[in-house]
């Protein structure tokens, strides 16, 4: 088994930690992994993203053209990469400030109202856990026990007192994924 | 796991090895992409463990001449920067290279020339294999390519630096440095004490005791037979380098037809399009050179048994590639692929180049 998944969106809405957890997550859970982020003018403002590989076996390269799994959280990165989901794969989406929605029919696409769902739940620093949510749902790459370990792992202590609210979003997350 | 496995960035796990394998001292100026090294150091306080001293100099140029003193006084310094980083530090580089004393520089390469840019490059191989300072100098040069290595070569460059009294430089790349991936950190090992450096480091500066002649540390030699007495003995420790250091990493080239030869994180890439060429039914293997001084030129010669083709892949014009044909004697072609300004090339580039430039020949 291998994923090769790319979390494209705005600096600022939790791309980098989202990659972060879900890397950490298959470390727990014994697999390969790698986290390649672009830490370039990309980091400086505007659009992040970052490459999670996670693999039963050793990881060659950790830079991709093309990718299983799309998570895609703004309308340039859907521009981006729509094109670089490998046909038959996976591309997720939050409708939140995106005007063209993904137009692909070779590839599965979902939609996940993250950024509503997040501001309903008044937590919406968890934003990036509920589209977390949304992937182990439709691509259950990682056990969700596995995830919360990852979680502890990548929060700082003083942040572990968040870990239920977290488990929450990424429950809601797995809720209310919708296929297009 | 008796073992702890930990998920970390190059840079990270490098300043995490630096203190494990008894490192006196880190000295150095922040520069992207790998200012996490100074950083991660900085959140360690080693200086309240092990006693080793981290140091924010003024400048890269700062920083290499405390590197040069301390490793005058037999300690186990560092220092780490990027390209325009590595550039200031050129004089000093030479200088240790000149006084022969053994130090370890980190080079994560960041495209230029001048400012360039802060994403992946590896435009730095000349400076580094050919000599970026002044003089008839080496340095020994490890390319790692993955984090692990980036942690594991902290303790082997240490060792080869005193093995040889020579400076080893670690030529990583911006990719290696920022991306996270599994890593065993190297075991503790305690610092060296002033005994043992007096006892292993005989020809150290550390103070005149008064059973032995005052040890001088210096590059300076005005009278030129001594001169050139010096500069011979130099030439006969690269060649004793050359002789027993090579390092290198072979992936299926025993039976290929066309070969990648690529280092760091380029290596990486290649190993991918290995995977995706041989189930297409190209038959490449890929020759990663472990240390880029002593290069593999014999172990590349050998595959002119089976190998019809070469492909160099470097994140540069192609500089790597003349020390491949050097190798290789005109006997198959070798050709260049790259990528200048930060842009790393995908598998599948690499791929289209090998046909383009070596199959369809």
């Amino acid at each position: 088994m291998k994923e090769e998944i790319i979390i494209a969106g705005f600096g600022g809405q939790g791309v980098l930690s989202m990659g972060k957890i879900l890397a950490y997550s298959g470390l727990m859970q014994g697999k390969e992994v790698s986290w390649l982020p672009a830490y370039g003018p990309e980091q400086r403002g505007g659009t992040a993203n970052v490459t999670v590989i996670i693999s039963d076996e050793k990881i060659s390269s950790p830079i991709l053209n093309s990718y299983d799994t799309a998570i895609i959280l703004n309308q340039q990165s859907l521009e981006k990469f729509e094109s670089k989901v490998k046909p038959g794969g996976k591309l997720i989406y939050d409708p939140y400030g995106i005007v063209k929605a993904p137009t692909r029919t070779d590839i599965d696409i979902y939609c996940i109202n993250a950024m509503d769902t997040a501001l309903a739940m008044n937590a919406h620093k968890s934003f990036n856990m509920i589209i977390l949510g949304g992937l182990l749902k439709i691509c259950p790459i990682v056990d969700l026990e596995y995830v919360m370990l990852g979680l502890k792992k990548s929060l700082p202590e003083r942040h572990h007192h968040l870990l239920p609210q977290n488990e929450a979003a990424i429950r809601k997350g797995m809720e209310i994924i919708n296929k297009h | 796991m008796s073992e702890e496995v930990r998920l970390m960035k190059g840079n990270e796990a490098l300043a995490e090895a630096a203190i494990r394998c008894g490192c006196d001292g880190y000295f150095g100026y922040p520069i992207t992409p790998q200012s996490e090294v100074l950083e991660t150091l900085m959140k360690l306080k080693p200086w309240e463990t092990t006693g080793m001293v981290v140091l924010q100099a003024e400048s890269e140029v700062a920083s290499i001449n405390m590197v040069y003193a301390g490793a005058g006084c037999g300690k186990k310094v560092m220092t780490s920067t990027s390209s325009p980083g590595f550039s200031l530090m050129q004089e000093g580089v030479s200088y240790i290279a000149g006084a022969d004393i053994p130090a370890l520089v980190v080079n994560v390469m960041r495209g230029g020339p001048g400012l360039g840019t802060i994403q992946p490059s590896q435009a730095d191989y000349f400076q580094t294999v050919k000599g970026g300072g002044h003089g008839d100098y080496r340095q020994i040069t490890l390319a790692p390519a993955s984090v692990q290595e980036m942690a594991d070569f902290v303790g082997l460059g240490f060792d080869l630096a005193f093995k040889y009294n020579i400076l080893t430089v670690i030529l990583a790349d911006g990719l290696i440095g920022q991306m996270m991936e599994k890593v065993v950190l190297p075991p503790f090992v305690p610092r060296k004490t002033n005994e043992e450096i007096r006892k292993e480091c005989p020809w150290a500066s550390l103070g005149k005791t008064p059973d032995r002649k005052r040890n001088v540390i210096t590059s300076l030699e005005l009278e030129p037979e001594p001169m050139e007495r010096r500069n011979i003995a130099l030439q006969a420790k690269y060649a004793e380098i050359e002789k027993n250091e090579v390092r290198y990493e072979d992936i299926e080239t025993s039976d290929a037809e066309y070969l990648f030869v690529a280092f760091g994180s380029a290596a990486r890439i290649c190993q991918k399009a290995v995977e995706v060429a041989r189930a297409e039914g190209i038959k490449v293997g890929l020759l990663r050179p472990i240390t880029l001084f002593p290069f593999p030129y014999e172990h590349i010669k050998e595959q002119l048994t089976h190998v019809k083709g070469i492909l160099s892949v470097e994140y540069n014009a192609g500089q790597m590639v003349e020390d491949i044909r050097l190798a290789v004697e005109g006997r198959i072609p070798v050709e260049h692929f790259g990528r200048t300004g930060g842009i790393v090339p995908t598998p599948e580039e690499v791929i289209d180049a090998l046909k383009q430039k070596i199959i369809k020949k």
